[in-house]
């Protein structure tokens, strides 16, 4: 075979698998904090780069009223579940991040829309606006399912996805977009050439895993969420603010999804179902990762990223049963590797 | 008597299900509604079982209904079979299918199952969209109708009986099934494997029996689809299609067979009533209705977790009849092993090591014939890893372990049952929603011999009730006879603690191990359960107990061995054990 073509593919591979393994990263940190599988990962994905892509053509995107939305149902639970002992500090502390921040985003938002912003603007704007929308979700979706098994949680986690994708459709259409890239630079390294994009796509992810290594295991906070991982109550009775573990992981995971959307919409077309399928080859890594391994699944997602590289050259009709079916010989390794422990269920 | 009250309802439904078609001014409309009812509750009825009884959620059944219809596709179209032999085929391949999917995921635990098979289940559908002989996202066209003589069932009123004869008949086997031998093995399924095996289940089987018995009715749906729809293409096999079929066995109450029909019942109008109205009321384009179903999937399963048909049930004036086993039937006892002279149980040099910690440390001791030994220490002493050693719940680390001469290193927990070891836990492991009855059947599990296809076909009914006789007669013999019937869930602590002895009894062993049994019993019921041991002891079994309660422990036991910090450091009579230096140092410290 010819190895420029092996090298494109490569390179093609990598730059994909750098996408998956972000994706990986927070589906991992999820479900370790929280125990939720979140399927949802893929609409934060499309959420962030189809809320780029708009502001970018400068329209005004409809997920910024779905903030404003959500947050008004968040807020109304936090009233209701506090309703016992209302305080004043509770419902300004509720008010102000489920009322003020997205109002104060979807004020920003109408004012900035049509406006020819620069990049960095709605690149921080879109972020913004995901954010918001993740930390809601856990609220209104999760939160009061904490307690439940991993089981329940993934239902709800795919009820969620359900209702988020079709939002997407309503307010980004059936047609796919693309946004504007970071950066024009190119160079060329022997026969491959490096966009300024790719780069990018590299260094995000490589913070990512530098940044969420050290947060995990430096940090307080980090300590306190794997923490809350292991045994819910018990991190409680050493007063850790479970909940607060939740809205951390939740920020994280919808930031560093929509980080992912914006990174890729300007390499491919996105449209609003396409970050299901991105969301689930994250998934693939982060099972290969034994969703607790960071280190290992950046590994999985460069391998899953190369697999599908070098199967849409060779087999393209096939991509996508060789992704999805090279989770299987994973499986049965993990279950010869490790055989089943017993778990207390319900 | 008790056959016509248990297929009383179900005539009554079959009969009115039967007279639908021909209400008068019945919309046809209405009959493809009841179809695709019909063939959705078929899959979610396969769901109930997997994941509802037996814990092993699937949100790839989809892809089975696809087996099952692109089976009889191909077959039909291009090579001119007849539907009704392409039936058999289309369940082979789908079951076919199960076997090689199942060995590699039904061994995984937890979570890691439902998202293989999310996996699986989207690789299969975009492996159906790009094959050329199944006509890749166009699908296949022109499937013949089924027909009986020269009736072909063309129209939607005639299938329609075709396909609710179908969902009549696997409800009634799959409740033939779950009130068996092999249901129970797989309602254990649920709380864990540990239980199970060591009662003689094979776990892994059981799984993927359940596994197999899920795709097969998705199949068999798909098949009766291709020939409702007369065509088949890939949209209706994907990933959503998957996630709606656990969202109606969630929606009817996933434990449940009829909550299957109820669910897909309320989903599938549902989606009909959001379809045509959703866009009346919000003039949007898209996909409203998966909105609001998304939404309401969530809203389930924060207020109303269990579904639909045990909130109906629980509003029903009359109660189903509860099981009365017949008294006189007995099962013969196992056949035993000839009592040769010298240690029933010897365990020499058992070593259990996780990592650094050393569990049990090289620790000897005998348990002979008739004779009650206590193994006592204090907290973390290693007593319950020594009872996982014995019982194949811990592979050791070195020693040997063996059985009347028998070596039984890390045998497998069923092999230990089988050679008559039965065993309680520390903590409790009953399934707590079955009846008190079924749970200690579970216990005479290795004594029964009816398998899953004649339990569906009811030709397991003699066995069957001489397994539920046993079971009754041993929770007669720990005195709960009173509680026979109840949710065993629903029992004190300590009573739960008898209904796992009872179900221990069921084995008919020849060693008992129990788990702290006296935990929580009252001073009386102390009292009653030395006696029950007394008198098993005095008729020829033997028994070896973990206990903390130091007065029941002395009364009872013939010989007590201590155990401190995983080592062994005293073993003799009561009398002995009490001024014995080491074991007090262990228990009080070094000044007592």
């Amino acid at each position: 075979m010819n190895t420029t073509i092996m090298l494109f593919l490569v390179q093609d591979g990598i730059t994909n698998g750098a996408i998956y393994a972000l994706l990986g990263l927070a589906l991992v940190l999820v479900f370790a904090v929280t125990r939720v599988i979140l399927i949802p990962q893929g609409e934060f994905v499309t959420f962030g780069a189809l809320t780029y892509a708009t502001l970018s053509a400068g329209a005004m995107p409809g997920t910024a009223l779905l903030a404003v939305a959500m947050g008004a149902v968040a807020f109304g639970l936090d009233l209701f579940a506090g309703r016992r002992s209302l305080h004043r500090r509770l419902i300004a502390r509720a008010f102000a991040i489920n009322i003020l921040l997205p109002v104060a985003i979807y004020a920003l938002t109408s004012w900035i829309a049509g406006k020819n912003t620069p990049i960095a603007v709605n690149i921080a704007l879109s972020l913004l606006i995901v954010a918001a929308i993740g930390l809601s979700l856990y609220r209104i979706v999760f939160q009061p399912l904490a307690h439940t098994s991993v089981l329940v949680l993934l239902i709800a986690s795919v009820g969620a996805h359900l209702a988020l994708q079709g939002l997407g459709l309503v307010f980004f259409g059936a047609e796919g977009q693309r946004g504007p890239s970071i950066s024009d630079a190119a160079f060329m390294v022997g026969p491959l050439r490096f966009t300024g994009q790719s780069i990018a796509v590299y260094a995000v992810t490589i913070a990512f895993i530098v940044g969420l290594w050290l947060f995990f295991g430096l940090t307080l906070y980090g300590k306190a969420l794997r923490a809350t991982a292991v045994n819910r109550l018990g991190a409680r009775l050493v007063g850790i603010r479970t909940t607060l573990s939740g809205q951390i992981a939740f920020l994280l995971a919808s930031v560093i999804g929509a980080i992912s959307g914006i990174l890729i919409v300007p390499i491919t077309t996105l449209y609003y179902d396409t970050g299901f399928l991105i969301g689930l080859k994250g998934f693939i890594a982060a099972i290969i990762g034994g969703l607790i391994s960071y280190p290992l699944t950046a590994v999985a997602a460069l391998v899953v990223g190369t697999v599908e590289a070098f199967s849409s050259f060779y087999a393209s009709n096939f991509k996508e049963v060789i992704v999805f079916t090279l989770i299987l010989p994973v499986l049965v390794l993990r279950s010869l590797a490790a055989p089943e422990v017993e778990e207390e269920k319900d | 008597m008790a056959m016509t009250r248990r297929l009383l309802p179900i005539s009554v439904f079959a009969l009115l299900m039967a007279a639908i078609p021909f209400i008068p001014g019945m919309p046809p409309f209405w009959i493809v509604l009841l179809n695709n009812i019909g063939l959705a509750a078929l899959v979610a009825m396969g769901l109930v079982l997997l994941t509802g009884v037996g814990g092993l959620t699937s949100f790839g059944q989809a892809a089975f209904c696809g087996f099952g219809a692109y089976t009889t596709a191909v077959l039909t179209t291009a090579y001119g079979v007849s539907p009704w032999l392409t039936l058999p085929l289309s369940l082979l391949v789908s079951g076919g299918a199960a076997v090689l999917l199942g060995l590699v995921t039904v061994r995984l635990s937890g979570h890691y199952l439902p998202l293989g098979t999310i996996a699986w289940g989207i690789g299969l559908f975009y492996l159906f969209s790009k094959l050329e002989f199944l006509g890749r996202n166009d699908g296949i066209t022109g499937i013949p109708p089924l027909s009986i003589g020269t009736l072909k069932m063309l129209d939607a009123g005639t299938i329609y009986y075709a396909i609710w004869i179908a969902v009549l008949v696997c409800a009634l086997l799959s409740m033939n099934l779950l009130d068996s031998r092999t249901g129970r093995a797989i309602r254990a399924l649920r709380r864990g494997h540990v239980a199970a095996e060591a009662f003689g289940v094979q776990t892994p089987r059981a799984k993927l029996l359940v596994f197999i018995y899920a795709a097969v009715l998705a199949g068999l749906s798909g098949w009766l689809y291709a020939h409702f729809q007369r065509a088949a293409n890939p949209t209706p096999f994907g990933a959503h299609a998957g996630i709606e079929y656990l969202f109606i066995a969630v929606v009817g109450g996933a434990g449940y067979v009829w909550g299957a029909v109820l669910g897909a019942g309320i989903v599938v109008i549902l989606k009909e009533i959001l379809q045509s109205y959703l866009p009346l009321l919000f003039r949007g384009e898209g996909q409203l209705e998966t909105i609001v179903f998304g939404i309401l999937l969530v809203l389930l399963l924060q207020l109303a977790p269990t579904g639909a048909w045990p909130w109906l049930m629980a509003r029903l004036p009359f109660k189903p009849a509860a099981k009365r086993p017949d008294p006189s039937l007995t099962l013969p006892a196992r056949a035993r092993p000839a009592l040769a002279p010298g240690a029933l149980l010897r365990i020499d040099n058992a070593r259990k090591q996780f990592g650094g910690v050393i569990a049990v440390n090289d620790v000897s001791f005998e348990v002979h014939a008739r004779e009650i030994v206590a193994l006592i220490g204090p907290n973390g002493a290693g007593k319950s890893t020594t009872f996982n050693l014995i019982t194949g719940v811990l592979t050791s680390s070195g020693g040997t372990i063996s059985v009347l001469g028998r070596n039984i290193d890390n045998a497998p927990p069923q092999e230990v049952a089988r050679l008559g070891i039965a065993r309680t836990f520390q903590h409790v492991k009953l399934v707590p929603d079955m009846s008190v009855l079924e749970n200690v059947a579970i216990g005479a599990h290795l004594r029964g011999h009816a398998g899953a296809i004649s339990s569906m076909l009811r030709l397991d009914r003699a066995d069957e009730a001489k397994l539920l006789a046993e079971a009754a007669r041993q929770i007669e013999r720990v005195g709960l006879g009173d509680q026979i019937d109840q949710p065993a869930g629903s029992l004190s602590l300590g009573q739960q603690r008898i209904v796992e002895i009872a179900r221990a009894l069921c084995v008919d062993p020849i060693l008992l191990l129990l788990d702290e049994p006296a935990a929580g019993l009252r001073h009386m019921e102390k009292q009653r359960l030395a006696a029950l041991l007394r008198t098993l002891r005095d008729g020829g079994m033997s028994v070896l107990l973990v206990e903390h309660d130091m007065g029941f422990v002395m009364d009872l036991a013939d010989r007590i061995v201590v155990l401190d910090f995983g080592t062994k450091i005293a073993e003799g009579t009561p009398d002995a054990i009490k001024s014995n230096p080491d074991v007090i140092r262990a228990y009080l410290g070094a000044a007592a």
